[in-house]
């Protein structure tokens, strides 16, 4: 894997290869001693133009782990602001021998100009472009359900660690709701198009107003009624949230008020009760609680919030380490044993 | 095993499965005199054919002495993360570890391979033992040993000494895997 842009990129076979790299990674994790020597000498930057917390400390925390130096860049109080251009921006991250870049651009295709245009030679990774991808966070959502649900009707599963479950499985046959402001959410852009590929069947619910031109090419279907398609027993629920930083004041004409939103598309406690018994609840964060998702829902066992949030992790040292660690470009090979 | 002279890449086997299994034999008793029984021994197979090697000689253990349980002496232990030549491959997939239930710490670990040559996979496998935990003491068992070492490693227990050229390449079969047990040499190009 020479660069990770954009969830379309991975076959399935490629994407299944990152959850068992994640699969090992998190395992590492519950060790005393996290800390891997892989990426010693190699220097990831974090070139984030938009803010973020949580992704930008998971990919700290994930270069650290794998002994990478890291060296976070944000535009906020930096050259950025007196007008620099990315492509200088880049040059000078070159000049200064950047192994890997991890770019969150409020610009959609930014990180794609950035691997292809020639002014680096680092692995670029998509931390998220505008209202059009983050790979990352769709690969952490199939992991998280893959580990709480690839078992699902397969006899005789589940021993060993349980950061291991469901390793060399896909997603196939699982039903995944996908539920908000999908017009904004480049996580559902991305999660729909990876979770497809790995053969789970998404359906995504949005008020008629947040969804977005041409999503009747998209491979998933399309509801306005979250009730019916809750009533299908859908095996994970991904709430997004509402992102109203994109959006004018009070909801700037996409919904009439928040309070109509919650009720007609939020998690509430009644629907909570709909669910079925093994359906886990997910959100990308952060979350607008009593929006979006209630309290209830939020907080409730089969929340899978902040588990998303270390498996973003282990996610995030798989493809560093797919990106960063190996010669080249190349494809893995299996493991041959040439320096026994 | 062939008397002939051999052609260039010709397959020699040098060891079959009888062979095989009388050096594993050999090797579980010496592990036992060694650490005086096996209480605090636990093996650690080096994934791909270190691991069923490292199974065939807890069976043994046990068979030995009855107080051990063949199935909670064996770990598996994945170097990938170590290595000191990822950046001279194509990024290798990540194997998997995993520990007796009991831990390392305090325990007689004892590396099991399939073939030590320059002894880097050893190394890495030294380092990735520090993260684990921390060991009474780690011994080494390899079923060939080749020569040609890079680093001051040693093993403890040797199924058999294969002098080799450095053009030569060695390679372990084992039934779990191959389905067949033997040990071959294949000349070839010198290595770089």
């Amino acid at each position: 894997m020479r660069h990770l842009l954009d969830a379309r990129d991975l076959t399935r076979a490629d994407a299944v290869q990152v959850l068992d790299t994640a699969a090992e990674m998190a395992a590492t994790q519950s060790r005393e001693i996290k800390k891997l020597p892989t990426l010693r000498g190699r220097t990831v930057v974090n070139l984030f133009f938009e803010d973020s917390t949580r992704t930008r400390i998971s990919f700290e925390t994930a270069a650290k782990r794998l002994s990478a130096d890291v060296i976070n860049f944000s535009a906020k109080g930096s050259s950025v602001s007196k007008g620099e251009s990315l492509k200088d921006t880049a040059l000078t991250l070159q000049a200064m021998g950047a192994d890997g870049i991890v770019i969150r651009h409020h610009a959609s295709g930014a990180p794609h100009l950035l691997a292809h245009a020639g002014w680096v030679d680092a692995a670029v990774v998509n931390a998220g472009d505008g209202t059009h991808q983050h790979p990352t966070q769709a690969l952490l959502d199939a992991f998280t359900i893959r580990r709480h649900l690839a078992d699902r009707g397969v006899a005789g599963s589940g021993e060993g660690f349980d950061a291991r479950r469901g390793v060399g499985k896909d997603l196939a046959g699982l039903k995944v709701a996908i539920v908000g402001d999908v017009l904004h959410s480049r996580v559902a852009r991305s999660n729909v198009q990876l979770l497809t590929t790995l053969g789970a069947e998404v359906t995504l619910v949005a008020p008629p107003t947040l969804v977005p031109v041409g999503v009747g090419t998209w491979p998933c279907t399309v509801s306005y009624d979250l009730d019916a398609t809750l009533a299908e027993r859908p095996d994970a629920v991904m709430m997004l949230r509402v992102q109203r930083e994109r959006m004018s004041a009070a909801g700037g004409g996409y919904f009439p008020s928040p309070l109509e939103y919650s009720r007609l598309y939020g998690l509430d406690q009644r629907r909570l009760a709909t669910l079925a018994e093994h359906a886990v609840i997910m959100h990308p964060g952060p979350m607008n609680r009593g929006l979006e998702i209630s309290a209830q829902a939020a907080d409730a066992a089969r929340s899978v919030v902040v588990e998303q949030v270390s498996n973003g992790v282990a996610v995030r040292m798989a493809v560093l380490y797919l990106t960063l660690a190996g010669s080249g470009t190349a494809a893995p090979v299996p493991t041959s044993k040439e320096l026994a | 095993m062939a008397g002939a002279p051999m052609p260039e890449d010709a397959v020699t086997t040098v060891l079959g499965a009888p062979e095989i299994g009388r050096a594993l034999t050999r090797i579980a008793h010496e592990i036992l005199e060694r650490n005086k029984g096996g209480d605090d021994v636990v093996l650690l197979g080096i994934p791909t054919r270190g691991l069923p090697l490292a199974h065939r000689l807890a069976e043994r253990l046990a068979a030995v002495e009855p107080s051990l349980d063949a199935a909670h002496l064996v770990g598996e232990l994945d170097i990938t993360m170590y290595r000191d030549d990822l950046h001279r491959h194509p990024t290798r997939p990540i194997g998997t570890t995993t520990l007796p239930a009991d831990g390392i710490d305090g325990k007689v670990v004892v590396l099991v391979d399939d073939v030590l040559f320059s002894g880097r996979t050893i190394r890495a496998a030294l380092d990735a033992i520090k993260d684990l935990g921390r060991p009474r003491a780690v011994q080494l068992a390899t079923l060939v040993d080749r020569g040609h070492r890079e680093l001051p490693i040693r093993p403890d227990f040797v199924g058999k000494n294969l002098p080799t050229s450095l053009s030569e390449r060695v390679a372990v079969l084992v039934e779990e895997i191959d389905g067949t047990d033997a040990v071959t040499i294949t000349a070839g190009e010198a290595r770089a």
